[in-house]
């Protein structure tokens, strides 16, 4: 929607037709496409999940709850969405300095550092699960690093926010960097001939163009994260209530043969997940609004 | 009198391409000077030099006579107006204008209300009063382009400088904002320099023109002594709708295709270039020395007639305007004789 509809002083030109489809453009197609996207959202998603949250109904409202608020369940879902989180709000920052240095700068061997970024994305998580565990481990080449501080990284819940920082990262990197592409120079060099510092230009003029492409990649990041199974369960440890993580316990109920169990844990991790997610997509449109991108 | 910028063997190459080359050139303190000149003439990469975004190859730039080369951009001290505006577009009007005296340190920031009130009289100066709280995108072009010289009137510039500020705009919006440029000029009093590559512009507003070619200035001057007196050939030929036209000079006569006009050529001899605009060419009493000149076309153009002429067959056509009432038709054959002559030897 452009900023001059949203406040109402463009004209509205095409009549309505029906409270419930107006024509939106005039743009042909609109039935066919609209239809197809429909159908295919529901094949895809809707009825699965749909499906899933029918299995978990089996419990009752009060069954679900039961099994989500036992204490060992309680503990997973923390540790998965606050180790989550975490690991999303450090690859914005980290994932925005990576973007900025290959966007910004020339160097050699950028075209490889370039493509390095999107291997978390074609790695087997298990893979990395078990290359992580083995290079963060107490005697790792990096885990040994910290050996003598007496900091343990892999088995432990910092093992975990490892491997999430680890398949998060392309997500952040891939949004923002298009967008600071694209970035105007010339608003950069507007905001220096106005006396602004190099660090006040980067604070107040490009961040502000970068946040809805940032909360794009934080969201995905996180979501990501919150899925994860393969990577984490090599490198966590797997300790109830210290680091356990919410998909295992899933997993581990499966194995039981407790599907209704299984699918009402996935059902409060869905719920969550989509209030998150819903949240995220809300400071984005705000942030759009705000930040001028129509 | 006191000179506001002085570029002295101004040089920048990109590359190994010279987009300025050896420049000197002269600003005066409160005018309002014009960089004109054909696209990739160097304009706005000089532009970019006075306003240190570019930093040069060689040579200096002074401003009121000292050395200001080494100057970061955020020391000069430059209103810079891009021809995109450059407008930040999450802030609104009011923070956009307000953004240059917001990123001064502490102790030379004004107060919040002092702002607040530079604000409210920028706003007023560029007739945009009560549009503080709008964003960048709910403006036309013309209001944008506004806020962004508001912007850089905030900060109390030294030199407004102006990269094609009306390039993006339509014909209509130009002319309206070309003519408030110049009362916000008056009013002022900003040393400003522009670049435009719409002569009609440059013309019109401007207090001097300087015209560019191949990254150098051809020629600075008023709008009269380069429309009346050209110093280059470039500068006959690109100002005003002149055509080029091979003559040969011999004996203080003008050999113009066939023909032999008897008329005093100063100290040009040779072949030579002779540029002929509309004004430069009239109906010859029995008396002058006249070229029999066949009417190809007669067209109206604003109150008065042109006829355009062929001199000679292989010559390019030239124009000439009519006197009132005349009634000549396409295929007459008339006695013109050159009333202004601009002639410059051939290289």
């Amino acid at each position: 929607m452009s900023d001059a509809a949203h406040n109402g002083w463009a004209l509205r030109t095409t009549p309505r037709r029906s409270q419930w489809f107006p024509k939106p453009s005039a743009l042909p197609g609109f039935g066919i496409t609209f239809g197809f996207a429909v159908t295919y959202l529901s094949l895809i998603i809707l009825i699965p999940l749909a499906v899933l949250v029918a299995r978990a109904g089996e419990l009752g409202l009060d069954g679900i709850w039961r099994v989500a608020t036992t204490p060992r369940v309680l503990a997973a879902l923390q540790v998965s969405f606050f180790i989550s989180a975490a690991a999303a709000l450090i690859n914005a920052l980290f994932g925005t300095i990576v973007a900025w240095v290959l966007v910004h700068y020339d160097f050699p061997g950028k075209r490889l550092l370039d493509a390095a970024v999107d291997l978390p994305f074609a790695l087997p998580t298990a893979v990395a699960g078990i290359a992580l565990a083995a290079l963060y481990a107490t005697n790792g080449w990096i885990g040994s690093l910290f050996a003598p501080w007496d900091i343990k990284i892999a088995f432990t819940p910092l093992g975990i926010l490892v491997a999430l920082i680890f398949i998060g990262l392309p997500f952040v990197v891939r949004t923002v960097q298009p967008v600071l592409q694209d970035l105007d120079r010339e608003v950069e060099e507007a905001s220096a001939t106005l006396g602004a510092t190099r660090t006040q230009t980067v604070v107040r003029v490009v961040l502000p163009a970068l946040t809805p492409a940032l909360l794009t990649g934080v969201a995905l990041a996180f979501a990501r994260a919150v899925g994860e199974y393969g990577s984490v369960i090599f490198i966590a440890g797997n300790m109830p209530f210290v680091s356990e993580i919410a998909p295992l316990l899933i997993v581990t109920k499966l194995e039981e043969f407790d599907y209704a169990g299984a699918a009402a844990i996935a059902t409060v991790m869905l719920g969550i997940s989509f209030v998150t997610l819903l949240a995220i997509n809300a400071l984005q449109a705000f942030s759009r609004r705000r930040f001028g991108h129509a | 009198m006191a000179i506001a910028i002085r570029a002295e063997g101004l040089a920048k190459s990109f590359n190994g391409t010279a987009a300025v080359r050896d420049l000197d050139l002269e600003v005066q303190p409160g005018e309002l000077l014009a960089l004109l000149g054909p696209s990739g003439s160097g304009k706005t990469t000089f532009l970019r030099l006075v306003a240190g975004l570019e930093s040069p190859t060689a040579g200096r730039i002074l401003f009121d006579n000292e050395d200001a080369t080494a100057l970061s951009v955020r020391d000069r001290r430059v209103g810079f107006v891009f021809q995109h505006y450059a407008l930040f577009r999450h802030l609104n009007v009011a923070e956009n204008i307000a953004y240059g005296l917001r990123v001064r340190p502490r102790a030379t920031r004004p107060a919040d209300a002092e702002i607040r009130r530079r604000v409210a009289d920028l706003l007023d100066l560029v007739q945009l009063a009560g549009l503080g709280k709008r964003f960048p995108t709910q403006l036309s072009g013309g209001q944008r382009q506004r806020v962004a010289l508001a912007r850089a009137l905030a900060v109390e510039p030294r030199v407004l400088l102006l990269d094609e500020p009306f390039g993006a705009l339509d014909a209509k919006v130009r002319r309206d904002l070309r003519r408030w440029l110049r009362e916000i000029h008056d009013r002022t009093g900003h040393t400003t320099l522009f670049v435009t590559h719409d002569q009609e512009e440059a013309l019109e507003l401007a207090d001097r023109v300087a015209i560019f070619n191949l990254g150098n200035v051809e020629q600075v001057g008023t709008p009269d002594e380069i429309l009346d007196h050209p110093a280059t050939a470039f500068v006959a030929g690109f100002v005003g709708e002149a055509v080029r036209l091979p003559v040969n000079v011999a004996s203080s006569s003008l050999r113009i295709g066939p023909h032999q006009l008897r008329i005093s050529c100063g100290k040009v001899t040779g072949p030579a270039e002779l540029f002929v605009r509309p004004h430069d060419l009239a109906l010859a009493t029995d008396s002058q020395p006249a070229i029999l000149a066949r009417v190809l076309a007669v067209r109206r153009t604003g109150p008065a007639r042109r006829a355009e002429l062929a001199l000679a067959d292989g010559l390019p056509t030239v124009e000439m305007e009519l006197p009132a009432g005349h009634t000549a038709r396409k295929g007459d054959i008339l006695p013109v004789t050159l009333v202004n002559l601009r002639l410059f030897a051939s290289r």
